[in-house]
């Protein structure tokens, strides 16, 4: 027998089955690639790439977001079934990296478009770095919808 | 061929269409192949003098290797073309100035068909028109985005399809 709440059982069964919606941008992609194969293999997270936003719960922005990708991502976005989120992978999607001053095609950053929940800095972030900010959006989801204290 | 025969035999085709010829000196071979060029003083006879280099016997620039284009710090624009023949190893390029606020030239697509993209390119990012290109649209920036970024004075919008756009 074991007793819970409605909240803390579906967001144990949410935080255990993120399917990630398999979408490249940049080079961050190669690391987001490395990360969902066997070496670092984020499906013992149950992190799993599904080809389509209709199926998916969070969508990793993993590289550079032109403008004329970010219509196209904010529609991906859109698409995607309640509750989806977000991990801004790299710096360019965090704040526009390297292009931040001269980019004529670039947005600064994928956040001028989508809410972010977790931001993992790095050029491109090792597959450990993305492993880390998903178990953080992990947390993340554990949380949500509780009066939590927030000093962690 | 040499530069000066090549040289020779467009001057007595093309006459004062063909302007100076610049040698660039440095150590580097690479550098003085790719930095030495022709001066085409007259824009229209570009396609002519494409199609001569490559038909000609003797000549046959059957490859264009580049298509670059330059923005001068007298305002005027520059398309560049670097041009090779693979049957007699030599190669050949030619610049061709254009004003600011007109720049239009023929098109080389009918002459190498890989032009193509490297015109397209050029127009996104020069802004140069290339008369009787087949597929006149830009290549990598969206239809609507307002002007042509590697010209020196080109400012970038504010906003984007709501979208802000300096850092």
């Amino acid at each position: 027998m074991l007793v819970t709440s409605v909240d803390t059982l579906f967001n144990w069964a949410r935080l255990s089955s993120l399917w990630q919606m398999s979408f490249g941008l940049a080079c961050c992609a190669i690391e987001m690639m490395s990360t969902a194969a066997s070496h670092y293999d984020m499906m013992r997270f149950g992190v799993i790439p599904r080809p389509s936003p209709r199926q998916s719960d969070v969508i990793i922005i993993s590289g550079t977001v032109t403008l004329k990708m970010a219509t196209r991502i904010k529609m991906l976005y859109e698409q995607m079934a309640d509750p989806k989120y977000v991990i801004s992978m790299g710096n360019c999607s965090n704040c526009g990296g390297p292009y931040w001053e001269y980019g004529y095609h670039v947005l600064r950053g994928v956040d001028r478009i989508i809410p972010v929940d977790v931001y993992v800095p790095g050029c491109p972030p090792r597959p450990e770095a993305l492993l880390e900010g998903l178990m953080r959006l992990q947390e993340k989801v554990r949380e949500q919808g509780k009066a939590v204290d927030l000093e962690v | 061929m040499t530069h000066s025969e090549i040289i020779v035999l467009l001057r007595s085709r093309f006459g004062d269409a063909i302007g100076q010829w610049h040698d660039m000196s440095s150590d580097n071979a690479y550098q003085r192949q790719m930095g030495s060029y022709l001066d085409v003083t007259e824009p229209g006879v570009i396609q002519k003098l494409a199609f001569f280099l490559r038909d000609e016997k003797g000549l046959e620039f059957n490859n264009l290797i580049l298509l670059s284009t330059l923005d001068n710090s007298d305002g005027s624009l520059s398309v560049v073309y670097h041009v090779e023949s693979t049957q007699y190893q030599h190669e050949l390029t030619f610049k061709v100035t254009l004003p600011r606020d007109n720049a239009k030239v023929p098109t080389v697509c009918t002459v190498w068909s890989h032009a193509n993209w490297h015109e397209r390119e050029a127009w996104d990012m020069m802004g140069i028109r290339f008369e009787g290109h087949p597929d006149h649209r830009r290549i990598l920036l969206e239809e609507d985005y307002p002007g042509h970024p590697l010209r020196k004075d080109f400012r970038e919008p504010d906003f984007y399809h709501g979208m802000k756009v300096p850092y």
